[in-house]
């Protein structure tokens, strides 16, 4: 019985997985394709034929998974988590910097960004805190704590300088609260997220006037209840201080590359040379593609350039120029069964580790997924991350091929995992 | 926990579907974008700086701008079948028209690139009229330059665009594809204050290209700064008249001002009208002149290299002199030719040596310079010896560049020991191997510039400037005030430049000015490939000296005629501002001097 089920991969999932990284491919090619017809097939100088080879090593990768054995990730999950952290403050003080950014180690010609790597342990750690101590609905206590598991590479990642890069590890809120975090806690996160962007659109004398008249409104409607009174009181005043360290944040921890991104944000037209160019120019070539889009390789402003960073962090705009809404939502669907088919599979495994690995590649995963087309659609400001498996990139495309595949692999030896 | 995963995956769908929605709506519900992205592109116009005039050390014009007009096609753009009022603008067939849209198009389809260059000014303005009729042709301005007289070509250079090989070189990130840039001359030495600095010019362009105004009234436009001015040390009426007596031969001329280094006058013959290399026949006439057997684009002034011949004799006299191994009176004897020789057998001093230019002088004298006597080896002292001797040639700055302010200047070559090893084997040469370096010949090798810059040091009585050619970039002086000195005394010039006044201001001599005192030495330089050269270098007046001057005509025979008479042309020139003596002008501008004997 074990040894017919020893290498039950998921296919549905590698189908999801191919068909995405086959797409990425076709779009950078198309995002890099020149109109002349000028350049040779096979060119190094090409984006699309070096992502062939990065695709090629990814498989290499994903055969070194399925050779280790499945009980490595648990035994080792604090001491992954460890080494993780120990390279992000190593690269804080041999790393090289790169446009504000210190987040790469150079060794000769090959680079390491250990930023990557601490996306996968912190998932790995996580899993085994949350699993280990069996920590859950009972303990909130230990399941606040198990957050610093990943605030920890965050504030190292941050201090580096690669706030978008941070923000990714916010994503694992959404673990927590499928291991039982308090729905109320969640609220308040989303409260502050709002809060924050309201500060950001609106003057802070004026949300803070905004506040004091709800406090107002609020303290005549409970004058007899004591309770609500008292949390209406901390909210208001906890409102204040977050739209005062806004303020704070934006112009005293946040780089002028950053502060300019969000500022984009509120109003792309308003320095449409500057940052607010990329969005702006990204919008324009969504926007042209219409419902069916302008067909493969026949887009024009990704084409002549107009788009900055078009194969990496804006590939979505060749998606929406050339394929239209038709396409991109489509492309979104297949997105989008991918995340539910791997729901699905953490759902089903009997061993809590691979089930909160599960969730934290999906949170991982989803995140970068949504933040990028958002940004790209001007929903969000451009904090510069990949869109999984289409960006063109080496090292993204192996951080998400590497949380994919350690999860199928979990997954398919989850009959002979041990219960914990 | 049901209703968690539930809301889960509820979150992930609720996601998809609101980009989604957002997408629909910038994609289908707003027109808006497809307009801006078929109409309104903005586009990012470089604007050209001027590049720097260049003036002569008297403030005359010698290069200038000249507005031009190029018209650029964008193939996408233009319809094909209607082809006739083009080519009836520009006079040329369908052919032509054929070859220049093919050209066009393999440049690329969708970005203007230039159909025909540099309109006339009646195809301009007629081109002006119709241009709202030719879709998908523009026309664009930009400079060109402008020679404001024929010759100097050698020193200024010109210009042309950049190379894909200089683009990848250049660390600074300045240069675009398209740019201009100094290919030769001072127009590359002094390309980084000459070019000046680019602007930008943002503006909205319809699909068509049709330039729609400023974008945001030029807001974010920057002006392009013009490049700064020259003012060279060249005396363009002296180039010019020395350029004319140059015309028809083979060779250089260059004339320094000894108390500053400053070049009066650098010639190349035969040399090209500049203006050839600027503008339309541009590759047409690069071809032709590369391919001239007289090769007009090596500029023979920096790079020819000849032997020094006789006037070399100066500074093996000096050498000689200064290591005491002569006298400047002490009387050597002549009295059989040990080496081939014009000058008369008999008893030579130091004076009478060189005004005579007696080759068994010298190699007597010179050999007493390299066979020191000291060791017992006659191969070590002779290494010793000529060891000493080349660090003395060296300091005259021979056998490396002098640093003058063109490309492409050659150091000449002065052997060194290693050279002579790897000929006859360490030890195993002695004095009677190299003897023919005692009368500037054997491999020895010089430039023009360097014996101008031995004239300059005789005038001097030791001591050089880096010769240049700019005094001035835009409003600043450039300092060239660093002295180089030879260690050698100043008191053994003396009897050179004595037997140097001797040899070129006697009366009678054909380089004979009246009421000018000048020193000179010239050279027949044994040439194994054909007629010798014709060598000349002094300077003048003896005291207190103006000009120094060094000329090389190849194949012309003796230097006493060629190459000293249009010497003495030019210093009289320079010195008296014209030329009294006609016969002497029109025998060297007529310029037979191969059948011409010694006198």
């Amino acid at each position: 019985m074990r040894s017919q089920n020893r290498y039950h991969i998921d296919t549905l999932s590698v189908i999801y997985f191919l068909s995405l990284v086959m797409l990425g491919w076709i779009n950078i090619y198309a995002a890099d394709y020149d109109l002349d017809g000028t350049t040779p097939f096979f060119d190094l100088n090409q984006s699309s034929t070096r992502q062939l080879l990065w695709i090629g090593t990814s498989f290499f990768l994903i055969a070194v998974i399925f050779i280790l054995d499945y009980r490595f990730y648990d035994s080792f999950g604090y001491v992954i988590w460890g080494v993780s952290v120990f390279f992000l403050l190593a690269v804080l003080f041999f790393g090289k910097e790169v446009a504000g950014s210190t987040s790469w180690f150079e060794i000769g010609f090959i680079k390491i960004q250990p930023s990557e790597f601490a996306k996968i342990a912190t998932a790995i750690g996580l899993a085994k805190y949350l699993s280990s101590q069996n920590v859950g609905v009972s303990d909130k206590y230990k399941l606040g704590l198990s957050a610093f598991l990943f605030l920890i590479p965050m504030g190292l990642i941050i201090m580096q300088g690669d706030l978008g890069t941070a923000m990714v590890f916010v994503s694992l809120i959404l673990v927590l609260f499928r291991e039982g975090l308090s729905a109320k806690l969640l609220f308040f996160s989303f409260y502050a997220v709002l809060l924050f962007l309201l500060t950001l659109l609106i003057d802070q004398w004026v949300l803070l006037f905004l506040v004091l008249a709800l406090f107002l409104i609020g303290l005549g409607l409970f004058i007899k209840n004591r309770k609500a009174l008292i949390f209406i009181f901390g909210l208001s005043v906890l409102s204040c201080g977050l739209i005062k360290s806004v303020d704070f944040v934006l112009n005293q921890v946040l780089k002028e590359h950053q502060q300019l991104r969000v500022m984009s944000l509120i109003n792309p037209n308003a320095d449409p040379l500057g940052i607010g160019w990329n969005v702006m120019q990204s919008k324009i070539a969504i926007g042209s593609g219409g419902f069916m889009g302008k067909g493969f390789l026949k887009g024009t402003q990704t084409k002549f350039d107009f788009v900055p960073a078009q194969t990496t962090d804006f590939i979505f705009c060749t998606v929406g120029e050339e394929q239209g809404w038709l396409g991109a939502t489509l492309i979104m669907i297949l997105f989008g069964a991918f995340f539910l088919r791997l729901l699905t599979i953490a759902e089903r495994q009997k061993s809590r580790f691979v089930r909160i690995f599960g969730y934290s590649v999906v949170s991982i995963i989803f995140f970068h997924f949504a933040i990028n087309i958002a940004m790209t659609i001007g929903l969000f400001p451009v904090i510069g991350i990949p869109l999984p498996f289409f960006s063109y990139g080496g090292s993204s495309l192996w951080t998400f091929t590497m949380l994919l595949f350690i999860l199928l692999k979990l997954d398919s030896q989850r009959m002979e995992q041990l219960e914990h | 926990m049901k209703s968690r995963i539930l809301g889960i995956k509820f979150f992930v769908i609720i996601t998809i579907f609101v980009l989604s929605i957002r997408l629909f709506s910038i994609q289908i519900m707003d027109t808006d974008y497809q307009e801006i992205a078929n109409r309104n592109v903005i586009e990012k116009a470089i604007e050209y700086p001027y590049r720097g005039l260049v003036f002569d050390r008297n403030g005359k014009l010698l290069l200038y701008n000249d507005p031009v007009f190029d018209l650029m096609i964008t193939p996408k753009n233009v319809d094909l079948s209607d082809s006739l009022l083009i080519k009836k603008l520009l006079f040329i067939t369908q052919r032509e028209f054929d070859q220049a849209y093919l050209k066009a198009i393999s440049f690329s389809r969708h970005l203007p690139s230039i159909f025909y260059k540099q309109l006339s000014n009646e195809k301009f303005a007629a081109f002006q009229d119709r241009m709202r009729d030719l879709e998908g042709f523009n026309i664009n301005s930009r400079t060109t330059r402008g020679y404001a007289e024929i010759g100097l070509a050698n020193i200024l250079g010109y210009v042309g665009e950049v190379t894909q090989k200089q683009l990848n070189m250049d660390t600074t990130g300045y240069y675009k594809s398209g740019d201009n840039i100094g290919i030769t001359g001072i127009e590359k030495t002094y390309e980084r204050s000459i070019r000046g600095l680019r602007g930008v010019k943002y503006r909205n362009v319809d699909v068509q290209g049709i330039n729609m105004g400023p974008f945001e009234n030029g807001a974010y436009d920057t002006l392009p700064q013009p490049g700064e001015n020259l003012v060279l040390t060249i005396d363009v009426v002296l180039q010019k008249y020395a350029e004319r007596l140059m015309e028809g031969k083979i060779g250089s001329l260059v004339a320094i001002d000894p108390s500053s280094g400053e070049i009066l006058a650098l010639v190349s013959a035969p040399s090209y009208d500049p203006s050839l290399l600027s503008g339309r026949g541009f590759s047409q006439n690069f071809v032709t002149l590369q391919s001239d057997s007289l090769k007009p684009l090596f500029n023979r002034p920096l790079q020819a290299m000849y032997p020094p011949g006789s006037m070399f004799k100066t500074i093996q006299g000096l050498i000689a002199l200064e290591q005491d191994k002569v006298q400047a009176d002490e009387i050597v004897t002549v009295n059989s030719k040990l080496i081939g020789d014009h000058a008369p057998l008999g008893k030579y001093d130091m004076e009478r040596a060189i005004t005579k230019s007696s080759n068994n002088y010298f190699f007597k004298i010179f050999r007493r310079v390299i066979q020191q006597g000291e060791l017992p080896s006659p191969f070590i002292d002779t290494r010793m010896g000529y060891n000493k001797w080349r660090d003395y040639v060296l300091q005259f700055g021979f056998g490396k560049i002098l640093n003058i302010d063109l490309p492409n200047e050659r150091a000449g070559f002065v052997p060194s020991l290693e050279f002579y090893d790897k000929i006859y084997g360490k030890e195993r040469w002695k004095f009677s191997n190299i003897y023919s370096l005692s009368i500037g010949q054997g491999e020895l090798l010089v430039t023009p510039l360097q014996m101008a810059n031995l004239g300059v040091i005789l005038a001097n009585r030791g001591y050089y400037f880096s010769p240049h050619l700019v005094r001035k970039v835009g409003d600043e002086s450039l300092a060239f005030s660093q002295k180089s000195s030879i260690e050698i005394d100043t008191g053994h010039y003396e009897s050179i430049l004595e037997g140097m006044q001797a040899l070129v201001s006697a009366p009678g001599s054909r380089a004979y000015i009246p009421d000018l005192v000048f020193c000179g030495k010239t050279s027949t330089v044994e040439n194994p490939q054909g007629l010798d050269h014709s060598g000349f270098m002094g300077f003048a007046p003896r005291n207190n000296p103006k000009i120094a001057i060094a000329v090389y005509i190849e194949n012309a025979g003796w230097g006493a005629r060629a190459a000293l008479s249009t010497a003495s042309l030019v210093i009289e020139k320079y010195l008296n501002g014209s030329v009294k003596k006609k016969w002497l002008e029109n025998y060297v501008l007529k310029g037979d001097f191969q059948d011409a004997k010694p006198e």
